[in-house]
């Protein structure tokens, strides 16, 4: 025995205490990238408007609270519609043992991951005209999966038992879902209406595509004015009122989140599905229009791309092969070949991030110190904020703040990666955080005494437990940068659009081939995007993880 | 050898551990018993160096404190094994080996050499998702076996089982560790697993170590009543060592054991015959406590009498609880035993005989 003894002892090494230290040195990265790419240029912006004085000139216009109160009643009345749209689909995914129910499950992840502009477009080829009904459709239709996987999830570990003993004691089966099941999926329900309401007041494409110059909503509006007014302090102003507000809707989000985690004994899922009966059949059928009405406008895109002006014809697709009718300064191919690189580093980027800012907040999570978890749950809400800020706020803060920077960042391809990868750390860290923290950690002391140091214990047992969700977070990371139009709109030189970037210019020049060229491109995005989504799908640990 | 010097472990302000002191000597099984919260898988943790701890925990006299957990070379078989799920059951044995870098060819006779030893021989490739309980724990075992740890740590290793395989499992585990010849710290609250296992036992109560000594010495002679009882005394009442017999309510018994009987016949030159029979009565012996586990009262045909209030039946004999106020007013009731065959009943009037075996001196 005296073998494996040699050198133990003696050697001054950190001992349990000091897991501090390594906490730190794992969030460095992602709390530096943070700073950097999202906390700088955003102070930045608003300290623009601040001093400028604008900020109180424009908050006592009144145009100001009028977009303020159209952006929140939008958003407020496409979360309605998505949460309605949402429950009878996550009665079906949790409750409901039937074929249909699987595949519910994956195709309602190509919505949510679907690109805004593609989404702006497919409603624009079922309502050409746009308006205020197109436009709440068109954001609760990204986000009944949202709805639907959140409580979805939640549902079908809840107990059965309950809703049975209120039956027994006399409720009828709605009763029983009023006053029994409705309660326990309160918190899944209040989570993802927040972040579905974070989601639909900061939606950017969708709103700049089927809005027209009529209607507009606080992030369209600040980038009118960035881009084409030059009124930084008015478009500094609008940002300090979309930031309060979307720091208000990641608080109610957190609070309800710590409630689900608190939540009541769940059961195995297996054990709560079964066939529908009775009244519950017409619960699926409801369900199964919304995924049907979900299907019509993925159609009208198809069916768009491919009509010529004498009939059916591949001219959109012919198109890509050259700028369209003139409107791009590169062929169609070569955006998208563009969107795929560009994406490609954007994903390495926010994996890097991510697991990084994952694993620190897991080993701030089990820190002894009240310090240390406190910091762990500030570190949590702070990297969550870039999903609510504007995107083009962001965008136009780098243009201000990046140069001051040492080499030449500003105009460096690195540039819409780093910007998209902002975009998607958030969602990786939501993926992998839950599945890291429910690994067992005398699993990982049990390695800790067969000789493993610790950086080897998470490369032994959390990696590859972690696996899986890694490598959906990965797939979901990659067609999220591979659709990002906010930042990426401001950022991408002229001369290396991505393909949504590509999309927009199509669609805003005029031109039959044009307008085809866009829907094709649209289609070719929508089928990369489907394929990863049956992937990602694939791959989740089942029912661990948000989105 | 393992120096425990006066570890404490607080959470959150509350000591959890108290000032434990313990020794392990080479090769040695000690058993530390407790009742649940007692601290002692706490304890256990710390000199595992999972948890932070103040004193010192030591081998062979260097100071371990500020050693990581992967670097004291100390095995760690927990209640539910722990097995690394995405590994076989070779994977999980060689896992240690390899983080000491043993090459594959030799990494594989060594598991192949464990899963002899404990008796689950060509197991390698088995998924341990399909172990039985006490298959996995057996792995688990060997996986904390595999690099040779100069000590081996088991948290209630046989809790999880049920009890039929826990007695099984617990025999076996025994020929393991001798052959094994590991050192070895085993936490258990179950009095059994730990008589059968272990060499030495300590004895953790509100996170203090109450008392440290030889299996039947501890058995024997508790500490103190706390210690007694929850060694599976009942019965506690005063009594008197004189020569080499104690006497108490319920008659004398032989215990040349005894520390006290040692004191008292160092004066009587070297006396202690079993069959001394020196007329007892009256004369003034050393004042001592004396603890009953049930066995030591049986229902016999002589005896003190009392009235059955209470009758449970067990598998190898029927435990009774007797009223003896009106001839014992110290003690009110007692626990005592009676064989299947007699037919006792609530109600009935009994004799209680006294039996050494289950005498213990307290204090």
């Amino acid at each position: 025995m005296a073998h494996a003894a040699r050198g133990l002892s003696r050697r001054a090494r950190p001992g349990p205490g000091s897991g501090g230290v390594g906490v730190v040195a794992l969030a460095v990265l992602p709390i530096a990238f943070l700073g950097v790419l999202f906390a700088w240029p955003v102070v930045a912006i608003l300290r623009l408007g601040v001093t400028d004085g604008g900020v109180a000139a424009a908050l006592a216009q009144a145009q100001t609270w009028d977009l303020a109160a159209f952006t929140l009643g939008q958003a407020a009345a496409s979360t309605a519609v998505a949460v309605l749209a949402g429950m009878p689909v996550a009665f079906l995914l949790a409750r409901v043992r039937l074929r249909v129910a699987g595949w519910v499950r994956t195709f309602l992840l190509v919505p949510f991951v679907l690109p805004t502009v593609v989404v702006g477009l497919a409603f624009k080829a079922l309502w050409p005209g746009g308006g205020v009904a197109a436009l709440v459709l068109a954001n609760a239709f990204f986000n009944v999966a949202v709805v639907a996987r959140t409580v979805g999830g939640l549902w079908a570990h809840l107990d059965r038992r309950a809703e049975d003993a209120a039956r027994s004691l006399g409720a009828s089966p709605w009763r029983a879902f009023r006053t029994v099941t409705l309660p326990a999926l309160a918190p899944a329900l209040a989570s993802s209406a927040a972040v579905v309401f974070l989601f639909c007041s900061t939606s950017f494409g969708v709103v700049l595509m089927l809005g027209g110059g009529r209607y507009r909503t606080l992030e369209t509006e600040i980038y009118l004015r960035t881009v084409q007014l030059l009124d930084l302090p008015g478009a500094a102003a609008l940002s300090l009122v979309q930031l309060a507000a979307v720091i208000l809707a990641l608080v109610v989000g957190g609070v309800a989140r710590r409630r689900r985690e608190r939540a009541a004994p769940l059961r195995a899922p297996a054990t709560t599905a079964r066939r529908p009966a009775g009244r519950e059949r017409w619960v699926v059928a409801a369900a199964l229009t919304v995924v049907a009405a979900l299907v019509v406008p993925i159609a009208a895109l198809v069916v768009r791309s491919l009509s010529a002006r004498d009939g059916w014809g591949l001219d959109g697709y012919r198109a890509l092969g050259g700028s369209g009718d003139g409107a791009l300064s590169v062929t169609g191919w070569e955006a998208a070949l563009n969107s795929l690189r560009t994406a490609f580093d954007a994903t390495m980027l926010a994996m890097i991030v991510g697991v990084l800012a994952a694993v620190a907040l897991v080993a701030a999570g089990r820190a002894r110190g009240r310090a240390a978890r406190l910091a762990g749950e500030t570190l949590d809400a702070a990297l969550m904020l870039p999903l609510g800020v504007s995107a083009v706020t962001v965008g136009f803060g780098y243009l201000v703040t990046l140069d001051s920077l040492p080499g030449d960042l500003r105009t460096s391809p690195l540039l819409v990666p780093l910007a998209q990868a902002l975009v998607v750390v958030p969602l990786v860290i939501r993926m992998v955080l839950p599945v890291l923290r429910s690994v067992d950690e005398r699993l990982r002391q049990a390695a800790g005494t067969l000789g493993a140091r610790p950086a080897r214990v998470w490369w032994t047992v959390d990696v590859p437990l972690a696996a899986r969700s890694l490598a959906a977070a990965a797939a979901f990371g990659y067609v999220v940068a591979l659709g990002e139009f906010g930042a990426t709109s401001f950022l991408a030189r002229p001369e290396a659009p991505t393909l949504p970037v590509a999309i927009n210019e199509l669609i805003s020049r005029p031109g039959e081939l044009n307008t085809q060229a866009a829907y094709a491109a649209c289609t070719l995005l929508m089928v990369v995007t489907a394929a990863v989504a049956a992937v990602i799908d694939r791959l989740r640990t089942p029912n661990v993880g948000e989105f | 050898m393992l120096t425990v010097d006066r570890v404490t472990v607080t959470y959150d302000r509350t000591p959890a551990v108290r000032d434990a002191s313990l020794e392990i000597a080479d090769g040695e099984v000690l058993a530390l018993l407790g009742p649940s919260g007692s601290g002692k898988s706490t304890l256990l943790r710390a000199i595992a160096g999972l948890e932070p701890a103040t004193g010192a925990v030591r081998w062979d006299g260097d100071d371990l404190t500020g050693v990581p957990v992967h670097r004291r070379g100390f095995g760690l078989v927990f209640q539910d094994g722990q097995l690394f799920p995405h590994r076989d059951v070779a994977g999980n044995i060689a896992f240690g080996p390899r983080m000491q870098g043993m090459p594959p060819a030799d990494r594989e006779r060594r598991v192949a050499e464990l899963l002899d030893l404990v008796g689950l021989t060509g197991y390698e490739r088995r998924p341990v998702t399909e172990l039985s309980g006490g298959e996995a724990q057996r792995v688990a075992l060997a996986r904390a076996l595999a690099p040779r740890p100069r000590l081996l740590l088991l948290d209630e290793p046989l809790s999880g089982l049920d009890a039929e395989l826990r007695e099984s499992l617990a025999l076996d585990l025994v020929g393991v560790l001798r052959r094994a010849k590991t050192t070895t710290l085993l936490v258990t609250h179950d009095q059994e697993e730990a008589f059968t296992l272990a060499d030495r036992l300590a004895v953790l109560d509100e996170g203090s170590v109450r008392q440290s000594g030889d299996v039947v010495d501890v058995w024997r002679a508790p500490a103190d009543e706390r210690v007694a009882r929850f060694l599976g005394v009942t019965t506690v009442l005063p009594g008197e060592i004189i020569d080499d017999r104690v006497r108490c309510a319920f008659g004398s018994a032989d215990v040349p054991w005894c520390p006290a009987v040692a004191a008292s016949s160092t004066g009587a030159a070297s006396s202690t015959g079993a069959a001394s029979s020196t007329g007892a009565a009256g004369s003034t012996g050393a004042a001592v406590t004396v603890g009953l586990r049930p066995h030591a009262l049986r229902v016999a045909a002589d005896g003190v009498p009392g009235e059955v209030v209470a009758r449970a039946r067990r598998r190898d004999h029927t435990r009774v609880t007797v009223d003896v106020s009106a001839t014992v007013p110290e003690v009110s009731t007692v626990e005592a035993v009676a064989t299947m065959s007699e037919a006792v009943r609530p109600g009935d009037e009994v004799r209680l005989a006294l039996d050494p075996d289950g005498v213990a001196i307290v204090g």
